[in-house]
């Protein structure tokens, strides 16, 4: 190739072109950092982790982790004081890693031994034991270690505009969802109130018991919970230095009365931490994400929570960043369980615009089983998520109730039907509605409420806006309005079902029995890690799915069953009748004297049982086709029906068997054709058309024509079909197999091959 | 107000508490948890005060969480209910203190536990605080922050 003759750009181009295909990739969207310990950057082995140790004298810590009491930061303070026993410490802590690690993943050593053993390890030395797990050790000691058997999931509930009526609708959305736990934030801060209300009265439609939170300012959240809309808080951030401590604005000793101050109302609350966060704050020491997030779960444990949101959580996108980052969460999420906290596993803020990355991240706690498989998965449409996206959003809901499915794995969701989202979502928006009408905080239009009811997202919606719900958020703070109120104007509008929901929810705080570990609400009544404790101990024990639940997660939209093809294909039946009819002449012989004869061996079902090709093409118009690509260059055709055999290759071979010209055409009722010879062993074809999706009727008429030259002894230039890398698989293959079946049922050994005449009567008119 | 009795005797074989043991579960106005009914709601008989939890309720959940072998869980229901008659605008005020450099120096604070301990009965958190006082000190946590 001459210089004039080169496409331009390819000349003096010194980049393999890949490289172009991997930058559009989202991948490349991600940022990547090289490990580098002295400035934070390490999952696991940080510059200035200290080795495990402890000193007990007296009954009193004097020395953690190679700091003596003297020296001590809060966090060391409140570590030595609150979490560890001095009367184990010494002990536990002097049985050796390995062995320690050995027993997380031994399904011989029972959980609550190791819980125990737990009271009794430094921050040091427990991020030592899991850093020696490898990810599937990681997934499976965490599975071990959860808290409670049962699996559940949180859910955000928000959106961009924080209008009330879309937050109730979708509210009652994440109920039917099963979520057990659904949260709000504010885009505008006054407005928790409004979106308080609007929740509560949203998940109080279909069933009760599902928790709910308003994440916002500290001591509105305690106030919006002391007035009954919310059961429970999560956004008491704990961190694992001083320095970073300090700069959030809190201490040890401030969240720890916080956390006691929620229980005093009756409020279930857990912590918030992830590894990253220190680093993201500026106040690292050199020191692993693994160790920090030790300390902040012993802090935890130490406080007397009864559970934590980590794994990166904010921080999991700049722990990812880094290598081994997403084993890190893994790590650190296996230590609040171990340390025998409930855990929500993260996996809320998307780390990565790769959806291989998103869906690899959430597969060790989905199979799992985690106590919240997202502290926070996306209900909503990812714009509206005001929390930031999620690994899942409203957008990808499908993806994981399909994962579950796949893995038979309970994430805690469960499929909902069409027609009963829509009801819902009226529902929803109506009792809202009548609580507004009751309490005098509005009147929504019927164009407004239909506007929500149909919404996919608040770009959809014309509903309220912020500003009117900063109106009404007041209205409902300055009037002191309580979850009584609204209890009554549901009752009062005939939304008793709902006000009975909304009453059975805040009742729970009279008992506390909900403040247990990992406590939820289902059917009706409350387990956690008390009544419901995770008793892994191998196969057969631990979460198992039952028939019924396992039913649920099968039961996803749109799965095909052999019926429905059946009545597919009978409703072509009919069209097809008008357009072609095969008379049955005898059985086929082979043609002699006949150098252009080129027969088509159809499959047994073809016309007969199945009348249209998995690209959609009527048989008539593909047999027609074939034909007419056959006669155009010069030859003849006869069309036989096979019955001994439904394979493509064994149609074609047999075909050319029987033709004059020795050349065949051997096509399946689902559209796959081949181009055979006779003499040429069974899968050695001439071309081969396998993606039948992907073949246009011009491809079978070229077929033909290519056939019609090979029987005239030429070379013709084969016909490629061009696929665009579908996976056809997916797309076709339960189809396939069940148009096949009904294919290999039609045939019978030794059955003769048969002429069939063909005629196309439309054609005739 | 009588105090409630600290010697807790539930294990987790009493759990859940509303379920096994309705009659043990009172409201703050000393009624049971059946009495707080969706009629009882509508002919104006429920407050809020009925839907709080009280002392003895969380000393209940205190020794199911010590059975269940998690000390520290218990003892923060413990310490929450030393909390629960302590009024909101306190309650704000006291963790607001305990925030990095609010209090300036260590009185306020001990003033606070004082308070605590004096007013409300509510030893183990005071002491919780003066603890927190100490370590601050310690730590040079009494700084100016803003």
């Amino acid at each position: 190739m001459n210089e004039r003759d080169a496409p331009s750009g390819v000349l003096g181009a010194n980049r393999w072109r890949r490289f172009d295909d991997w930058d559009e990739r989202p991948l490349r969207l991600d940022n990547f950092a090289v490990e580098d310990p002295p400035n934070g950057f390490s999952a696991f082995h940080g510059l200035r982790d200290p080795k495990p140790g402890v000193v007990v004298e007296g009954g009193r810590i004097v020395s953690l982790d190679g700091t003596a009491a003297a020296d001590f930061d809060m966090i060391d303070h409140f570590v030595a004081n609150h979490h560890l026993d001095p009367e184990l410490a010494e002990t536990a802590m002097a049985i050796p890693s390995q062995e320690i690690a050995r027993m997380l993943v031994d399904v011989s050593v029972p959980r609550t031994e190791l819980a125990r053993l737990a009271h009794g390890l430094t921050p040091a030395k427990l991020a030592e034991v899991v850093a020696q797990l490898s990810s599937i050790e990681l997934a499976f000691a965490f599975s071990k270690m959860r808290t409670r058997k049962t699996p559940g999931n949180q859910g955000h509930v928000t959106n961009a505009k924080d209008d009330p009526l879309q937050l109730a609708a979708d509210a009652a959305i994440a109920v039917a969802f099963g979520f057990d736990e659904i949260e709000t934030t504010m885009r505008v801060a006054r407005n928790a109130w409004s979106n308080a209300l609007a929740c509560a009265v949203g998940a109080s439609v279909g069933r009760w018991g599902t928790l709910f939170q308003c994440a916002g300012e500290e001591a509105e959240e305690l106030q919006i919970g002391l007035a009954g809309f919310t059961s429970y808080a999560e956004t008491v951030s704990v961190y694992g230095t001083e320095k970073a401590f300090v700069d959030g604005d809190d201490t040890p000793w401030s969240k720890a009365f916080l956390a006691a101050a929620y229980a005093s109302r009756g409020i279930k609350m857990r912590c918030t931490s992830g590894g990253g966060s220190e680093l993201l704050m500026g106040f690292h020491e050199a020191k692993s994400l693994l160790y920090l997030e030790a300390r902040c779960l012993c802090l935890q444990r130490a406080m007397g929570v009864q559970g934590t949101q980590n794994g990166g959580i904010d921080g999991a996108p700049v722990a990812s960043s880094m290598p081994g980052g997403v084993r890190e969460l893994m790590a650190e999420n296996l230590l609040a369980v171990w340390l025998d906290l409930e855990c929500a596993t993260g996996n809320d803020a998307r780390h990565s615009e790769s959806e291989i990355r998103v869906g690899a991240k959430i597969l060790p706690f989905l199979i799992a089983g985690s106590d919240l498989t997202c502290s926070g998965m996306g209900t909503i449409l990812k714009y509206d998520n005001s929390f930031n996206p999620s690994s899942f959003n409203g957008e990808e809901m499908e993806d994981f109730l399909v994962l579950q499915r796949d893995f038979e794995a309970d994430g805690g969701l469960t499929s909902i039907d069409e027609t009963a989202a829509l009801e819902l979502r009226r529902r929803a928006i109506d009792a809202l509605s009548a609580v507004y009408a009751e309490l005098d905080l509005g009147e929504p239009s019927p164009a407004m409420k239909q506007s929500v009811a149909i919404a996919s997202g608040s770009n959809d919606t014309d509903s309220y806006l912020p500003r009117d719900a900063s109106l009404i958020s007041e209205r409902i703070k300055e009037r002191g309005i309580t979850v009584i109120d609204v209890i009554k104007a549901l009752a009062r509008r005939g939304f008793r079902e709902e006000a009975q929901n909304l009453l059975n929810l805040v009742r729970l705080r009279v008992s506390g029995d909900y403040l247990q570990t990992a406590a939820v609400v289902r059917s009706g009544h409350v387990i956690s890690a008390v009544n419901d404790p995770n008793d892994y101990g191998g196969p057969g024990s631990g979460y198992r799915l039952n028939d019924a639940r396992r039913r649920e997660l099968a039961a996803i939209r749109d799965v095909l069953t052999r019926d429905e093809v059946l009545r597919t294909e009978a409703a072509f039946a009919r069209d097809e009748a008008a357009r072609i009819a095969y008379k049955v002449l005898g059985p086929a012989a082979r043609a002699k004297d006949a150098p252009t004869d080129i027969v088509i061996g159809v499959s047994p079902a073809f016309g007969l049982k199945l009348y249209r090709t998995l690209a959609g093409h009527p048989l008539s118009a593909v047999l027609r086709a074939l034909c007419e690509g056959i006669r155009a260059k010069g030859c003849t055709v006869r069309v036989v029906r096979m019955r001994h055999t439904a394979d493509t290759s064994f149609l074609g071979l047999s075909a050319a068997g029987l033709s004059g010209s020795g050349i065949g055409i051997g096509i399946q009722a689902k559209g796959t054709a081949v181009i055979h010879q006779i003499g040429r062993l069974p899968h050695n074809n001439l071309e081969l058309f396998s993606n039948a999706p992907v073949i246009s009727l011009e491809h079978y008429r070229a077929m033909g024509g290519n056939a019609a030259v090979y029987a005239m002894g030429g070379m013709p230039e084969p016909v490629v079909v061009p696929t665009k890398g579908m996976a056809l698989g997916a797309r076709f293959h339960a189809q396939v197999a069940l148009l096949y079946a009904i294919e290999t049922a039609l045939t019978q050994e030794d059955a003769q091959p048969e002429e069939v005449e063909v005629t196309y009567p439309e054609a005739a008119n | 107000m009588s105090r409630p009795d600290p010697s807790g005797n539930r294990t987790v074989a009493d759990y859940p508490l509303a379920e096994k043991h309705p009659e043990w579960v009172k409201t703050a106005r000393g009624g049971t948890i059946e009495d707080v009914t969706l009629e009882a709601v509508e002919a104006g008989g429920v407050t809020m005060e009925d839907l709080r939890i009280t002392p003895q309720a969380l000393l209940d959940q205190a020794a199911v969480a010590r059975s269940a072998n998690r000390p520290t869980l218990a003892r923060n229901f413990e310490r929450a209910a030393e909390l629960v008659d302590v009024p909101q605008e306190f309650l704000l005020e006291v963790y607001e203190l305990l925030r990095p450099g609010r209090a300036k120096d260590k009185t306020a604070l001990l003033a606070a536990a004082a308070v605590l301990r004096d007013t409300y009965g509510a030893s183990r958190m005071a002491g919780f605080v003066e603890e927190a006082v100490e370590i601050y000190e310690q730590r040079g946590l009494f700084s100016y922050r803003f």
